[in-house]
């Protein structure tokens, strides 16, 4: 998406991008960011919260205007709850999967030859 | 980057490596990006969104190209099956959590902004980042144009 933005940037559209890897967005480079520290998911606001959702966007419309320089990252105010065990969960390797992702990646080699096999030549980056 | 934000290239890294993949996924790196400064205020501005999600329709649910969807009325449900959030903690039925059309239709109302564009656009995650930045983005420009776009919105999952 990083990519997008940078390409509508340099084409004179200027862009925000409100997004919850930090460190993607910020190893590409893109012109304006807003960052939700949350689980990937739900970057404008945790579902269902109307006034937090117009809020963040509310941010990202008013980041168009404050920034300044290419680079500008901002992060919204919010917390996704009372502590940070969520921050572990995404893509988490240790012994109680270690087997599983093991299986998982042999099926997916499978996958990958027969989609290969049939011509495709476009394919998700991470399909879980 | 703070100590505490999940770093998801290292943890995307160890993954596939458990997995058995030998090669280690090579994100996008720059070190520049240009900046372009607002023509017009806000409120004369029309606002384009870019989303990952494909519309949850069976084109939507195949395609691995850029999909152009009416924003309104805003769709109830986006297919995110394919995207890599966080399945533990959160969900995706909460179409605006993601896809911020009902936040800016509303700003459009009052006058926050100038407009929402017509449409909006999926942009599929890709593994090959030519195929994003040599066909999928020329296409987004293209259409951001075709709408009279001057603003763009981009919400990845």
């Amino acid at each position: 998406m990083s990519l997008v933005a940078r390409h509508l940037e340099t084409n004179g559209i200027p862009t925000v991008v409100i997004g919850s890897a930090i460190d993607i967005v910020e190893y590409c480079g893109v012109a304006r960011y807003l960052h939700s520290d949350f689980p990937l998911g739900n970057p404008c606001g945790k579902p269902y919260d109307k006034e937090m959702q117009r809020n963040i966007v509310n941010q990202a419309l008013t980041l168009f205007e404050r920034a300044r320089e290419p680079g500008t990252t901002e992060r919204t105010p919010y917390t996704w709850g009372d502590n940070d065990d969520w921050r572990e969960a995404y893509a988490r390797v240790d012994d109680s999967n270690r087997d599983q992702l093991k299986a998982l990646g042999e099926e997916r080699r499978r996958q990958q030859a027969r989609i290969k096999e049939a011509g495709a030549t476009r394919a998700p980056l991470i399909s879980q | 980057m703070t100590g505490t934000d999940v770093r998801y290239m290292q943890r995307t890294r160890d993954y596939y490596r458990a997995q058995g993949y030998t090669s280690d996924y090579q994100w996008a790196r720059h070190t520049e990006a240009d900046f372009t400064e607002l023509e017009n205020p806000l409120k004369e501005s029309r606002l384009a969104i870019v989303t990952t999600a494909m519309p949850d329709t069976s084109v939507g649910k195949k395609m691995r190209t850029v999909t152009i969807t009416a924003c309104l009325p805003p769709p109830a449900s986006m297919f995110t099956d394919e995207l890599s959030w966080d399945k533990e903690n959160t969900h995706t039925r909460d179409v605006p959590s993601f896809l911020p059309i009902e936040q800016l239709a509303a700003l459009a109302s009052q006058g926050e902004i100038g407009s929402l564009s017509p449409r909006f656009f999926s942009l599929p995650t890709e593994y090959s980042q030519n195929n994003t930045s040599e066909i999928d983005a020329p296409i987004i420009l293209q259409e951001c144009r075709a709408d009279k776009v001057d603003l763009a919105l981009l919400v990845p999952l």
